[in-house]
């Protein structure tokens, strides 16, 4: 009498691009090896219904100088390496991490103005300290991004390093750079399907082709608008695999920043007790940033703190059994 | 899945008659799928197309509900796969397990800390919904005294135990709890505890077709208050085996399937932060109970924003209403400051302001739910809104002093600000909340 059960199967039309990260040798670049990700066939983990290739990965995210304005918590776990880029590039790759990302800063650690001088030698430094694949990030100013990005292009040239960010207002002279030097970039849009694909197609249109950009759809903290980063990146990979190539893109997210921002992980003291112990708390708060994006379809998530990153790697390794 | 105009007509009299108010039967069937008339209005329907409409009618999964008053939790009822869909209904209850071989005062003090804890975000009070019991010890007697000694809490319960007897003991001293689970072994005998007892009934096997062969035989005995339980306990197979289950019942009306599901994130991990991680995506994919084995502040407070988060409707952010805010009795030559109605926002800056303890005005623009930058962008939260908010509130009654700080993001307004507020010093404030109690200690008329 029991009914037979028949298991839903979604065929979708659309598979996600894959895009690989960092050049060995024999390729033109010095990483002992790459990382790709991507060409997922079916919503994260769902092996029953279609190939999943890659499983997502972490990058570890570090900066060229002591980041003063960050948690004392994430100072603290660092603190032996944090003055050194290049000895923070091989802890993070100790610690975990499938990629490293660079952050240049603005001004030096004299407070002196960045160069493109510097810039150069920070990521020179960190891709002779590890052999893992570079993403490298501009301050977030237009004009310095650009000066600083090109230098960094050209330092770096063969490496398939990623370079970022790209905005609607801010694209052109680095993916310019990228097209030149064989690097990769981060396409970056504040929480929207249509703008998101928008400057996929700008980027796209300038020659680099679409196996040398990620998806950045920006996020939000828990706390502070994960939901908005979360259905707008469920939407867009529903969209990738209906068959809507311009958003087949792999999606690279930076809930370490986010979370590190929120309160309830950079503070202390002064805050309700109900909140609990600070560090675990903050490590959580990062961790459950990222595990919400990750099954919401990231590819690439941009981590903070090693021990958050242990456990996402941990559930990420957990996600990606095929069985059990 | 609803019906359709046409699969409605079919249960019809097609007789035309028009004393539903419509011309033909037909009309008046697609009237009904579009849920613009009632069946009432046509005097001629059997009692058998009543039923069939009925049971059309109800929701794919259905609505259950434990304990009572005000801290009942209802879960189920959901309609859709993803939020963006349109929003996801009734927040899964978070509930805190005990075991009775536990010191019975422990079993107290626990039960005690997950009642009166809560956490505050955006103006809300988030809190843990109940406590599972479980019969560990194996003897009824001990089940029953754990389960009346947190009775007292009020809280919504979960009994654990396969044990008809035990759970006879202990749903004598509970109010609508939970009873989990009927198996194959004793589903008879939970069947009848659960309707004797007017209490919703969890069904437990290991795979969808033991599972569904049991929720028949249990819907046959009579009951039909269920929560499932697939047996499933990992990160993947719990995201697979959810996921299933509510394409089943969302997709193909699969009506067997179409409850509620219980999690027990612990049972699947190795520590309380896997533990709080696997509750994570439970309350993200799909489970109506989640019962964890750790309770601790830390873990709890990100796992109750998140849930908050996930079920928040995308259909609009959630606001604050507009206007003057007064913190600790202000003077007319205390501080003022502007931020948007964005909730978030709004706590996120009264937090900082309340616990600077000095006494401020804080006036909040309708920037129609969005934040400070998102409202600027967007062109919610500009100049121009910021002149209207300090002209149409009645600020400039209260306040004597003509200064007003705008957030650190928007240090670009300040020029344009003002030009349009003649007399006014636009003063610049720090980017985050959390340094506006420094920002205030300096702050001078
Ligand atoms: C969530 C979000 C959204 C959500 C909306 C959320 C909402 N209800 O507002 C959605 C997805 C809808 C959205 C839409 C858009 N967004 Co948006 N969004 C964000 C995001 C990720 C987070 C914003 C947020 O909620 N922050 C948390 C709140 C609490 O921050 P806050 O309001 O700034 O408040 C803090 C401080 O400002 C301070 N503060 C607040 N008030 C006061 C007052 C005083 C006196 C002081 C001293 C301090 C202070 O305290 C708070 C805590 O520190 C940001 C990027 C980011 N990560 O920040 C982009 C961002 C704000 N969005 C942006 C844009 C461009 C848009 C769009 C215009 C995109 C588009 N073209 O569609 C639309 C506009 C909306 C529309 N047209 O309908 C840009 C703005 C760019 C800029 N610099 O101007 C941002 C910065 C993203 C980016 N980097 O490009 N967005
Ligand atoms: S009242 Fe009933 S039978 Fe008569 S037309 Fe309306 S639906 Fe048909």
């Amino acid at each position: 009498m029991a009914e037979k059960v028949e298991i839903p199967v979604q065929k979708w039309s659309g598979r996600v691009r894959e895009v690989t990260f960092g050049a060995t040798k024999d390729e033109g670049g010095s990483r002992s090896r790459t990382v790709t990700v991507g060409g997922e066939a079916t919503l994260p983990f769902l092996h029953f219904e279609g190939e999943i290739p890659h499983p997502p990965r972490v990058a570890i995210e570090i900066q060229d100088k002591k980041p003063e304005e960050w948690s004392p918590l994430l100072i603290k776990v660092w603190e032996e390496v944090i003055d050194d880029p290049a000895a923070w590039a091989k802890r993070a790759e100790e610690r975990g991490a499938d990629l490293i990302l660079l952050r240049l800063s603005l001004d030096d650690a004299q407070g002196e103005e960045n160069t493109p001088e510097k810039a150069k030698s920070a990521v020179r430094k960190v891709l002779s300290a590890t052999s893992l694949p570079l993403l490298v990030f501009g301050p977030g100013q237009v004009d310095k991004d650009n000066e600083l990005l090109v230098a960094v292009a050209e330092e770096a040239a063969g490496e398939r390093v990623v370079l970022g960010v790209c905005e609607e207002k801010n694209y052109r002279t680095i993916v310019a750079a990228a097209l030149a030097h064989g690097h990769l970039v981060d396409s970056r849009t504040p929480m929207d399907v249509n703008l998101a694909k928008q400057l996929i197609i700008l980027i796209h249109d300038m020659g680099l082709p679409l196996d040398r950009i990620l998806m950045d759809p920006s996020t939000g903290a828990l706390g502070y608008g994960i939901e908005y980063g979360y259905s707008v990146m469920e939407r867009l990979r529903l969209a990738a695999l209906q068959g809507d190539t311009m958003t087949q893109q792999p999606i690279l997210v930076t809930p370490g920043e986010e979370a590190w921002r929120a309160k309830e992980a950079k503070v202390g003291e002064g805050v309700p007790e109900a909140w609990g112990d600070w560090e675990e708390r903050a490590i959580m708060w990062e961790t459950m940033t990222s595990t919400a994006l990750i099954e919401a379809g990231a590819d690439v998530v941009v981590m903070r703190h090693p021990e958050s990153v242990r456990l996402v790697k941990e559930a990420i390794d957990k996600l990606w059994m095929k069985e059990g | 899945m609803a019906l359709t105009g046409l699969d409605i007509y079919k249960l019809l009299p097609k007789t035309n008659c028009k004393e539903c108010g419509y011309p033909t039967c037909l009309a008046f069937a697609m009237k009904l799928a579009a849920k613009q008339a009632e069946l009432a209005a046509c005097p001629y329907v059997t009692e058998e197309a009543k039923t069939q409409l009925a049971a059309a009618a109800a929701p794919p999964i259905r609505l259950v509900t434990i304990g009572a008053g005000e801290r009942k939790v209802e879960v189920g009822n959901e309609t859709v796969l993803f939020r963006h869909d349109k929003t996801f209904f009734h927040p899964p209850g978070l509930m805190v397990r005990v075991k009775d071989t536990q010191p019975m005062d422990m079993i107290e003090k626990r039960a005690r800390e997950v009642a009166d804890y809560f956490v505050e975000y955006v103006g809300l009070e988030l809190r843990f919904d109940g406590l599972a019991v479980e019969n560990a010890s194996g003897e009824a007697s001990v089940f029953a005294s754990a389960v009346e000694r947190v009775k007292e809490m009020g809280l919504p319960l979960i009994l654990i135990s396969s044990d008809p007897g035990a759970m006879e003991a202990a749903l004598a001293k509970s109010v609508k709890p939970l009873i989990y689970a009927a198996d194959e072994g004793n589903w008879e005998t939970m069947s009848e505890l659960a309707k004797s007892h007017q209490a919703p009934l969890a069904v437990r096997a290991s795979g969808l077709e033991p599972l569904v062969e049991l929720v028949e035989k249990v819907r046959g005995a009579g009951v039909e208050d269920l929560v499932l339980d697939p047996g499933c306990r990992g990160l993947n197979d719990c995201l697979v085996t959810f996921t299933h289950i509510r394409r089943l019942a969302l997709q193909k009306n699969f009506r067997p399937l179409g409850f509620p599901l219980i999690a027990f994130p612990g049972e699947g991990a190795s520590s309380p932060e896997e533990e709080a991680i696997l509750a994570g995506q439970h309350i993200a994919k799909y489970a109506g109970f989640v019962v964890v084995d750790n309770f601790d502040p830390a873990l709890a407070y990100p796992l109750l924003t998140l849930r908050q988060n996930i079920y928040t409707d995308p259909r609009e952010p959630i606001q604050v209403t507009p206007g003057i805010y007064e913190f600790g009795k202000p003077a007319p030559d205390s501080p003022l400051l502007i931020t948007t109605n964005f909730s978030i926002t709004y706590f996120s800056v009264a937090n900082e302001v309340e616990g600077s303890g000095i006494p401020s005005w804080l006036l909040v623009a309708d920037s129609e739910g969005m934040s400070v930058l998102t409202g600027w962008a967007a062109g919610k939260f500009d100049a121009d809104k910021i002149a209207k908010t300090v002209k149409t509130t009645g600020i400039e009654e209260k306040v004597s002093h003509r200064k007003l700080t705008i957030p650190g993001a928007v240090a670009v307004l300040s020029g344009e600000l003002e030009d349009e507020l003649p007399g006014w010093e636009i003063l610049v404030g720090p980017r985050e909340a959390v340094d506006l109690p420094a920002y205030l200690k300096i702050w001078k008329p």
